[in-house]
C-alpha cells in the first residue's frame, strides 16, 4: 500500500520520489493492445527503421502514464489529482532506462504542484510534466 | 464537434491499464478502482467510427504526425470503475507555425470532455497533435 500524504506534509523543493522503468517490446505490445493503438511504429522494428528510429517507439501516452504514476503513487490513494500535463520531447525505445523524478514547486493549502521529468540513460529529457494534487486534511 | 459517444469505465480494463504501465498499486484492482489519470486515452476504442475515421476527417498524414503533449484536468474525483461517461470530442484550435528546419507545422488541439450522466464535466483532455509539413 502506498503511503498517504496529508496537507502540511510537503514543502517546496521536496522530491516526488523516483521511478525507474526499462520498457521492453512486450511492454509496448501490451500498451498498444490496451489502448487499441494500431500504429506499426510501436511494434514493428523494420517499419520503425524506415522512419529512422533504432526500434519501436514508447507511446506518448506511456511516457505520460509513467509521469502520472509517480505523482499519484507518491501522493497516496486519498489524494486527488486535479491537473496533469506533459510534453513528448525525445523518443525512447525498448531497453532504454527511463528515470521519472519530480520536485514540489508550490504549496497552496491542500493544493501541491510538482514538476516532473522522465529522463533516459543519456540524461536527455524524454518527457517533462506538471501535476497538481489536492491532499486530504490530516484529521479527515 | 467531431463526435459524441458513451464510454463505460470497466473494472478489468482499469486493472489491465494499471498493469500495462507497470503499476501494482492495490487501489487499481478493486471493485471501486479509480482510473489511472491517462486511462481516458482508451476512450477512442468506444468511438463508433473508430480512430482511423477521425484521422481521415482531420485530414492527417499519419507518418507526419507527432503527439506533442497532453493535458488532463479533473474538476472532481477521478472517474471510477462502473462509471458511464459521455465523451464529447471537438477541435479546440488549429495553428500554423514555421518549423525550425523549414516547412510548416500544424498544431491541432483536440479537446475531449467527459461528462457524468447528470451532465457534469468530470474530466477534460487537451491533446496537442503536430503535423509536420513536407520539408522545403
Amino acid at each position: 500500500m502506498s503511503a498517504q500524504l496529508f496537507a502540511g506534509d510537503v514543502t517546496v523543493g521536496d522530491t516526488v520520489g523516483e521511478l525507474v522503468v526499462t520498457p521492453t517490446e512486450i511492454t509496448l505490445f501490451r500498451f498498444s493492445a490496451m489502448t487499441w493503438n494500431p500504429h506499426r511504429i510501436h511494434f514493428d522494428t523494420p517499419y520503425a527503421a524506415t522512419e529512422g528510429y533504432p526500434g519501436p517507439l514508447v507511446h506518448a501516452h506511456l511516457h505520460g502514464s509513467y509521469l502520472a504514476r509517480l505523482v499519484v503513487e507518491w501522493a497516496g490513494p486519498r489524494s486527488r489529482l486535479t491537473r496533469f500535463r506533459w510534453q513528448n520531447r525525445q523518443y525512447a525505445v525498448p531497453g532504454d532506462e527511463l528515470r521519472i523524478t519530480g520536485t514540489v514547486t508550490s504549496v497552496d493549502g491542500r493544493l501541491v504542484s510538482c514538476e516532473l521529468a522522465e529522463t533516459n540513460q543519456r540524461g536527455e529529457t524524454c518527457a517533462p510534466g506538471w501535476a497538481t494534487v489536492e491532499l486530504p486534511e490530516k484529521n479527515s | 464537434m467531431l463526435g459524441e459517444y458513451e464510454m463505460v469505465i470497466e473494472r478489468g480494463k482499469v486493472a489491465e491499464f494499471a498493469r500495462a504501465t507497470g503499476s501494482r498499486s492495490p487501489g487499481y484492482f478493486g471493485d471501486d478502482a479509480p482510473i489511472p489519470p491517462t486511462f481516458l486515452v482508451t476512450s477512442s476504442f468506444w468511438a463508433p467510427e473508430g480512430e482511423d475515421a477521425l484521422v481521415q476527417r482531420l485530414g492527417l498524414n499519419l507518418p507526419r504526425v507527432l503527439h506533442g503533449g497532453q493535458e488532463f484536468s479533473f474538476p472532481g474525483r477521478l472517474p471510477h470503475a462502473g462509471d458511464r461517461l459521455t465523451v464529447r470530442l471537438t477541435v479546440e484550435s488549429v495553428t500554423e507555425k514555421a518549423g525550425r528546419r523549414g516547412g510548416n507545422m500544424t498544431f491541432i488541439v483536440l479537446l475531449t470532455r467527459y461528462l457524468a450522466p447528470d451532465g457534469v464535466v468530470v474530466a477534460e483532455s487537451r491533446a496537442t497533435t503536430i503535423e509536420r509539413g513536407a520539408a522545403s
